[in-house]
């Protein structure tokens, strides 16, 4: 069976999907990262779907689970490089992505996740002070 | 209206979801289709193809290519001999699902078609069908 593999680049996991996705395979993908976030402690997740020709109700329902499950776990989600096309027919399809973060591309999404993490350190350092 | 091309293939699996997305895409780029359209009805046509296997448990697609005086299309049937929809109105109702999906498929397969029918009998199964012209 297929895999979509998970790489690790400091604190962070990067999925880069490059093939046209059954259900199954997106299911062993959320399966699979909420796995390794636990595994790596990562604290974001950024999830390239610029390959990706369609986002359907299924997908996007994936997208959004991993989004869930990662908050849970302490990570920010962010997916890039979804194509006009596709954003176009996510609308008109009724599916909109609430627990999804989205940045344009790879490098915007790093910084949006470095941002996150920043952030979040900066007020417990904020709280220890008062 | 002439049928120029007249195809059928399997909906069994979720794979098969896969190869009608892939079937669909390589119609529409061959009628013309701008990418947002090829992109809309693959994407109705992947919610369908689905519905067709987990609902319908299974079934075809029949795809036409069309052409009319003045424009084609591409038309799809997904037929199955599945239990039926008891009632359409709230099949089509977004958010209504009576599985474990969002309730999406149908509403937003609908709205993502120039033409869009369900002919569905209880215990006899479910033909929907969707068709898009290129613009």
């Amino acid at each position: 069976m297929e895999h979509i593999p998970i790489l690790k680049i400091g604190d962070c996991l990067l999925v880069s999907i490059q093939v046209d996705m059954h259900d199954r395979l997106a299911i062993a993908l959320q399966n699979n990262l909420t796995e390794k976030i636990v595994i790596t402690k990562a604290r974001g997740v950024l999830i390239d779907i610029s390959a990706l020709e369609i986002v359907d109700s299924f997908i996007g329902r994936t997208l959004n689970n991993i989004a869930s499950m990662a908050n849970v776990l302490d990570a920010i989600t962010v997916v890039v490089g979804m194509r006009p096309a596709v954003a176009i027919t996510l609308v008109e399809l009724g599916l909109n992505l609430p627990g999804v973060r989205t940045a344009l591309d790879v490098d915007k999404g790093l910084v949006l996740i470095r941002n996150s993490i920043d952030d979040e350190l900066g007020e417990i350092d904020a709280g220890e002070l008062n | 209206m002439i049928v120029e091309a007249d195809d059928v293939l399997p909906v069994r699996s979720t794979e098969d979801v896969v190869r009608v997305r892939q079937e669909v895409r390589s119609r529409t780029a061959a009628v013309g289709f701008s990418l947002v359209d090829q992109t809309k009805l693959i994407t109705a046509a992947s919610e369908i193809a689905r519905n067709t296997v987990i609902y319908g448990g299974g079934g075809t697609l029949r795809l036409q290519i069309l052409q009319n005086t003045t424009r084609r299309g591409v038309r799809l049937i997904f037929e199955d001999k599945g239990p039926g929809i008891p009632d359409i109105e709230r099949a089509l109702t977004d958010g209504y699902t009576s599985g474990s999906g969002l309730g999406l498929g149908l509403g937003g397969a609908r709205r993502l078609s120039n033409e869009f029918d369900i002919a569905s009998k209880p215990g006899e199964g479910t033909t929907i069908t969707l068709a898009r012209w290129k613009r």
